[in-house]
């Protein structure tokens, strides 16, 4: 390879400074990443005009390519189905002369429910849709697990707003532009979800572990309760999101700690829902009429 | 036919195209991330713009100015959701640092070239690693080796891309 270039300048007085700026100006280039960096550790919501900018720049083409290749995305997941093949066959029909009997249970369970809630007069409670759309790009590149997606403030969606699929949560927008939004995903380490077992209500709370997985903490026993199988779902403590929203589903335990697959991969969601965020004392009151002397 | 003997010395480049190639190549290699139509579960990327910046650095390095790191930094900061500044100042450290390099050792060959490129990629993704974490997001670090590995096993293929880029670049 060729030498490196030559940055000595010898006797030449203007080279010499020349070459003390262009030293001068890269420190203050790296100062001011530095400080740039200390601002939006702060505040990551932050510099989002900055932000928006540059994904309207990418929205157009990501959002053509993620049409194509939606549904085909995980390439290892297909390769492992290949190999597992024979005995995953075996063991799904298995599965599925099980499921057979607890449909038609399942069945007759709806249609009591619905002559049960004819009967009570309850109406279906507000899911607050703000709007649908689609994740058509990531931060593949970075730590940070950001979803892009293809709505932002034009459609009425703030940072703050938690973002769901029919198969369970994905995660909540971060920061909005005008067409796009930046969701942080449940899975990043970043977004703490207070959840609940269905079984029996034991609370928890899931954070992220930034390689799609979660794991989850019970919130007042000392002992692990969780157990591989258990559906966590939202418990709507806290306000943001709604209760009852499937989060994910335990598969092992470490510690004190279990590790939990969520339910919504979001490398394979199609559409998502963006809600408004939950207010615990506003649905009670849309709910059980005004109550007196709560502040507002 | 007509091409293989066309005129390859003395074409007419304008200045746009010398001193652009560059820069335009490290901004496509930063937007490839955010292009790709998949939702990452994990960071598996290569980051194509450092790698770009770091195979001219290795084979042209009189074409960066040592500041350089800081507005293409920036740019790979706004496309790759890393924390604000994480890249711009990362950039510009690796910058500096191969250029005291290259005051040492004044000849390089193909493995010298190939370490420098392991060090800087090791340093850069563990300094936005760091950045991202101390946002309070992202995983642990482990999970970034595989996205080390990768970037370190095409790094000499981006040099050569470089290299294409630089014969049609140059007049």
């Amino acid at each position: 390879m060729a030498p490196p270039g030559n940055r000595r300048p010898g006797f030449n007085r203007k080279a010499q400074y020349g070459l003390f700026a262009s030293y001068l100006i890269a420190l203050l280039g790296a100062l001011a990443g530095l400080l740039l960096l200390v601002v939006s550790i702060a505040d990551p919501s932050g510099f989002s005009a900055l932000r928006s900018a540059a994904a309207e720049v990418t929205r157009p083409i990501s959002s053509n390519l993620r049409s194509l290749v939606v549904g085909i995305s995980n390439i290892e997941e297909t390769i492992a189905a290949y190999i597992n093949a024979g005995s995953q066959n075996a063991a799904l029909r298995r599965q599925v002369e099980a499921n057979r009997t607890r449909l038609i249970e399942a069945e007759a369970i709806r249609q009591e429910n619905i002559r049960l809630r004819d009967l009570l007069k309850l109406t279906e409670a507000d899911q607050g849709v703000v709007a649908a759309g689609h994740l058509i790009s990531s931060t593949p590149a970075s730590a940070a697990r950001l979803a892009r997606l293809d709505m932002g403030r034009n459609n009425g969606i703030t940072a703050g707003m938690p973002v769901r699929a029919p198969e369970g949560l994905v995660g909540r927008v971060l920061r909005a532009g005008p067409n796009t939004a930046d969701v942080l995903l449940l899975i990043d380490e970043g977004n703490i979800v207070p959840v609940r077992r269905t079984s029996d209500n034991i609370p928890g709370i899931s954070s992220g572990r930034g390689d799609g997985t979660v794991e989850v903490r019970a919130l007042n026993t000392e002992r692990n309760p969780f157990r591989p199988g258990d559906v966590l779902v939202t418990s709507g403590i806290g306000g943001l999101y709604r209760p009852n929203i499937p989060v994910a589903i335990v598969a092992r335990r470490e510690g004190d700690k279990a590790i939990a697959i969520p339910l919504a991969n979001p490398s394979r969601v199609e559409l998502v829902v963006i809600q408004s965020p939950f207010r615990p004392d506003e649905a009670e009151r849309a709910g059980n009429g005004p109550q007196p002397d709560e502040p507002s | 036919m007509n091409s293989r003997y066309s005129n390859r010395i003395g074409r007419k480049r304008t200045w746009l195209h010398i001193r652009g190639v560059p820069v335009a190549s490290v901004i496509l290699g930063s937007m490839i991330a955010p292009l790709m139509p998949v939702v990452a579960q994990n960071p598996f990327f290569p980051p194509f713009g450092l790698l770009m910046l770091l195979a001219w650095r290795l084979l042209r390095p009189e074409i960066w100015p040592l500041w350089i790191g800081a507005p293409l930094g920036l740019i790979d900061d706004l496309m790759n959701g890393q924390p604000l500044g994480s890249a711009m100042f990362l950039w510009t450290i690796i910058l500096l640092a191969l250029d005291f390099e290259g005051q040492r050792h004044r000849w390089r060959d193909y493995w010298h070239g190939w370490l420098l490129g392991t060090i800087a990629i090791g340093f850069a993704l563990a300094g936005s690693w760091l950045a991202v974490d101390l946002a309070g997001q992202g995983g642990e670090i482990v999970q970034i080796i595989p996205q080390f590995l990768y970037s370190v096993a095409l790094f000499p293929f981006i040099v050569r891309v470089c290299a294409a880029l630089d014969k049609w670049r140059l007049p």
